[in-house]
């Protein structure tokens, strides 16, 4: 298939390695991979803080740029991003009364897909040929569990890959805590939750803990980081890119 | 006038409302009909569950067993339309027996003095151990179920029904309806439940069945 | 005056402090909270505590989907067809001997209250615990026209007894301990033994002996009602320790105030219903008490029946077609007990007797959002956005959508004077910058300075204000040697591989 890549603003500026992963990962499964190099972000930053109608150029900008591509199917190593797509983009132009643009933004959004969906559902993927022998611990990110609703999708995946000692979450299904401008306008909250969440991580003994969210992992990763508890945070798309030959590199 | 002003206000505000559908998809009966053994035994199931007292009687041994439950109190209260034979139960053991207006009407404080009361029900629902009571006149007034510490129920099998939409369809809305499911709780002080708190602390049930 | 770096801002009346609205934006009210060690075990407790209740029954009902469907359905349909179904309840009422009354806001309704409980000669009431009559400030405004008060819940009457306000719909006074509630018995129970011990089962008790001697003798009662079916006149209280059925069968009078958006169309649609409430709200199969009245039955419970029909604010959220949908709730308190945030803040930091999700949506509609000093704006920031409230919704009003659309309205409310903190610059700004590809580019070439900040560290440690909020207990990592893009370019060339 020909797959466009939807790099994810915060993963393009800050963690590239995971969108690096996701695109060798893709090819090594024998696709074409594209990337509409104008792309920038799916503008749910400035949806869930309300700044919707400073979100429509934001929203045109990126349906404009796939829309122009050439490609079968888009993919994100994100969770949220394509869960702003989905169920976001047609109801922001609709708000300020753009038919047009809520039109084309679901025919984009009907063919965009998170990571995991991609893999399991359209190439039809469980084992990937991965390999990474760590012990690893998965936080279901809300955007994932409850909006997309990926289901086992992530575990499947994770459960191929060879080497891997996979032990699971307590309380998965609790909230991070990141939620976006959330981490900063509530931040105390945003960290009692952290605090809960890093618990569970650590109650495992996992080296690694994955997700399939840049951003819930930066806020993960920037608690594990800070009381200096020795557990990395790996995105999934890192995981199932790496292989006997070329082990992950941390982003 | 605030009724006219408000009415407008609301039609004016639900001018463009239109409902979503309703599937009803849902389970409107049990798998068992009412009155059968799976039933019974899933209410008695429920009924110790929330530490009621149950007995399962044949008829012919009803009587007695009344008197049997009632052997800790010596007051009851009934309603003038409870069985006659149930009401000479009542009375065995020497038993003080007030029948709510024959000839008067009891005052709060008056049940307040009694132990027990003993009633019948409208209908009783097993998936959920709820029994209805609708001001019948085998059950009275709603006071007379609430106030004494102990009630007890008498059940005919053929009144158990499986499911919540069985039950209620069997009810008339406009009496007043009662829905007993356990004995009154509260789970207020650090969510510990404490059962018995106003209401009847003692709920027994005797479900007669057609032997 | 409030001015900043001498610029005026847009002054707005400062808002008093009322059932709806707290004294302290969210955030700030929310950071008392998180710190206090008491607080948090008790939420914690209680909710882990429901959910698993709730999570068991709900998983015995193959057809829980299909109720909740039903649920919302027929929520729908109230709404849509709520004034014909407002006036078939109260002709349905009035024919069973019942007197019906409309109050526009909560003023009226007290004073409405208040004329009728004066009529009969009482002084004092008993009452069944509602939402509705907390939410109009009933209890104060009758204690200053002489009138008092009981309340009756176990949970109602401590936060009573102790002064104080309820945090949490269901288990108002999760925020107090045993002890807590035992100096408060000892403290206002004048009939209490002195022995009193802090085991909850001798509190529930004293509670009882306190409270039946008031059952046995009130005149007058108040109550809220949790449905009243249009088709038949009939209401419906749903409860668990009995107080409800001894204030709605004991005293002479009864009065009932009820929001105008509890009804439901037929009495067939309650098969609905008491299976979706007691399984969401306290984990039951069903509660232990429901009475259902109708009118007044001669001979039968009060002899006289006020039904008061209560808007105070909730025309705004029925005019609302977004909006409406949070007037669906039927205060089951689920989406509270799920609610990752008010686990940790709890319900006082909503500054509303509605707090939690349904407070987030209901709250700032029923008040409306005043511009940006007016803390209820800051409500529907109260989220991460997580879904679990709607997941749990009983009659499934989604609540994150809302949220996001309130953030909108709240956002657009301030346009033309915002808070001067600096948001609105910067969302603009990353507006701009995120509308254009080349303009992202050369944004992300800024990132190569938070490199120095990483320096030697490998990791971001500290930022100023307003990033200084994530870097306060969190690091950042040190930004990449290169983007994506830029790795793109180089290792794949001109937008496609090979």
């Amino acid at each position: 298939m020909r797959i466009a890549v939807v790099a994810t603003c915060l993963a393009d500026a800050l963690y590239p390695d995971v969108v690096i992963a996701t695109v060798r990962l893709l090819e090594r499964l024998g696709h074409q991979v594209v990337f509409p190099a104008e792309q920038t972000c799916c503008g749910q930053m400035h949806i869930n803080t309300g700044y919707l109608k400073e979100a429509v150029p934001v929203v045109r900008h990126h349906v404009e740029v796939f829309a122009d591509a050439d490609f079968d199917v888009a993919v994100a190593p994100s969770g949220s991003c394509v869960g702003s797509v989905r169920h976001q983009h047609a109801m922001v132009a609709r708000r300020v009364g753009d038919e047009a643009l809520a039109v084309r933004a679901e025919a984009l959004a009907a063919r965009t897909y998170e990571l995991s969906e991609l893999l399991v559902d359209v190439l039809g993927v469980t084992d990937v040929g991965a390999y990474f022998p760590h012990r690893v611990t998965y936080h279901p990110t809300c955007h994932s569990l409850r909006m997309l609703r990926v289901g086992e999708k992530p575990l499947q995946l994770l459960r191929a890959v060879q080497g891997i000692d996979l032990v699971e979450l307590p309380s998965s299904d609790s909230c991070c805590g990141f939620g976006g401008t959330f981490a900063l306008k509530n931040s105390e909250v945003s960290t009692a939750m952290l605090a809960d969440k890093m618990s569970s991580v650590l109650a495992t003994k996992a080296e690694v803990c994955s997700a399939g969210d840049s951003s819930c992992l930066m806020h993960i990763g920037g608690g594990l980081s800070r009381l200096r508890t020795g557990v990395r945070t790996v995105h999934l798309a890192q995981i199932l890119a790496a292989t006997k030959e070329s082990a992950i590199v941390q982003a | 006038m605030t009724r006219e002003t408000m009415l407008a206000t609301i039609r004016a505000a639900t001018r463009d409302a239109v409902a979503i559908p309703n599937p009803q998809a849902y389970e409107t009966h049990g798998e068992h009909a009412p009155g059968s053994e799976a039933v019974i035994d899933l209410l008695i199931d429920r009924l110790i569950d929330y530490k009621a007292l149950v007995r399962r009687v044949p008829a012919a041994d009803l009587v007695h067993e009344v008197s049997q439950a009632l052997s800790p109190v010596q007051s009851v209260v009934i309603a003038d339309g409870l069985p006659a034979e149930l009401a000479a139960a009542c009375a065995e053991g020497g038993r003080r027996v007030a029948v709510d207006g024959s000839p008067t009407v009891l005052t709060a404080d008056d049940l307040d003095k009694i132990d027990a009361v003993v009633s019948g029900a409208r209908v009783a629902i097993a998936l959920t151990g709820t029994i209805i009571l609708d001001g019948g006149a085998d059950q009275g007034r709603r006071a007379l179920s609430l106030v004494p510490d102990r009630h007890l129920v008498i059940l005919h099998a053929a009144q158990i029904v499986e499911t919540v939409p069985e039950g209620l369809a069997l009810l008339n809305p406009t009496a007043p309806l009662t829905m007993i499911s356990g004995p009154s709780a509260t789970s207020d002080i650090e969510l510990q439940r404490v059962e018995g708190v106003h209401g009847p602390r003692t709920l027994e049930v005797i479900i007669v069945d057609q032997i | 005056m409030s001015t900043y770096l001498g610029i005026p801002t847009r002054r707005h009346h400062d808002h008093p402090e009322s059932p709806l609205r707290g004294s302290q934006t969210f955030p700030d009210a929310a950071r008392t909270a998180v710190a206090n060690p008491q607080l948090r075990r008790n939420l914690a407790n209680a909710t882990a505590t429901i959910r698993a209740k709730r999570s068991m029954v709900v998983g015995e009902l193959p057809d829980w989907e299909a109720l909740r469907d039903s649920g919302s359905a027929i929520k729908s349909d109230v709404m849509a067809r709520l004034p014909e179904l407002l006036l078939q309840l109260e002709a349905n009422v009035i024919a069973r001997g019942g007197i019906v009354h409309w109050a526009a806001d909560a003023a009226e309704a007290n004073r409405i209250v208040t004329e009728l409980i004066k009529a009969t000669g009482a002084d004092e009431v008993v009452k069944v615990k509602s939402m509705a009559t907390q939410e109009i400030g009933l209890n104060e405004y009758l204690e200053e026209q002489g009138i008092a008060a009981f309340e009756t819940d176990l949970a109602e009457l401590i936060v009573q007894l102790g002064h104080d306000k309820p945090s949490h719909i269901l288990v108002p006074a999760i925020h107090r301990n045993r002890s807590e509630v035992r100096e408060i018995f000892l403290r206002e129970m004048p009939d209490v033994p002195a022995d009193l011990t802090d085991e909850p089962r001798v509190l529930a008790m004293a509670a009882r002996a306190h409270l039946r001697r008031k059952f046995l003798t009130a005149r007058v009662a108040v109550s809220g009602a949790n449905f009243a079916i249009a088709d038949t006149g009939t209401l419906v209280v749903v409860e668990s320790e009995g107080n409800g059925r001894m204030c709605l069968t004991l005293p002479q009078t009864l009065i009932t105030v009820m929001g105008i958006e509890k009804l439901l169309p037929t009495f067939a649609d309650l098969e609905v219903f008491l299976q979706l409430l007691p399984r969401s709200s306290t984990g039951e199969r069903m509660n232990p008490y429901t009475s259902l009245w109708t009118g007044v039955t001669p001979g039968d419970g009060p002899q006289e029946f006020h039904l008061v029909l209560l808007d105070n604010g909730r025309t705004n959220a029925l005019a609302d077609e977004m909006g409406r949908a949070a007037l669906h709730c039927i205060r089951c308190s689920a989406c509270l007990n799920v609610c990752p945030v008010y686990e940790r803040a709890g319900g006082h930091a909503y500054g509303s007797v509605y707090p939690g999700p349904i407070g987030a949506i209901l709250t700032p509609q029923l008040t409306g959002m005043d511009g940006h000093d007016d803390v209820n704006s800051t409500l529907p920031y109260a989220s991460t956005l997580c879904g679990a409230c709607f997941d749990a919704c009983p009659v499934k009003i989604d609540i994150p959508t809302m949220l996001v659309e309130l953030r909108g309205r709240a956002v657009d409310n301030d346009r033309g004077a915002p808070r001067p903190d600096g948001w609105a610059a910067a969302m603009k700004t990353m507006s701009w910058v995120m509308s254009d590809g080349k303009r992202f580019a050369a944004a992300e070439h800024g990132l190569k300075l938070g490199r120095l900040l990483a320096w030697r560290r490998g990791r971001i440690t500290r930022l100023p204000f307003p990033l200084s909020a994530w870097t306060s207990s969190r690091d950042l990592p040190q930004p990449p040697e290169q983007t994506f893009r830029n790795w793109w370019k180089k290792n794949r060339g001109a937008g496609e591989s090979e």
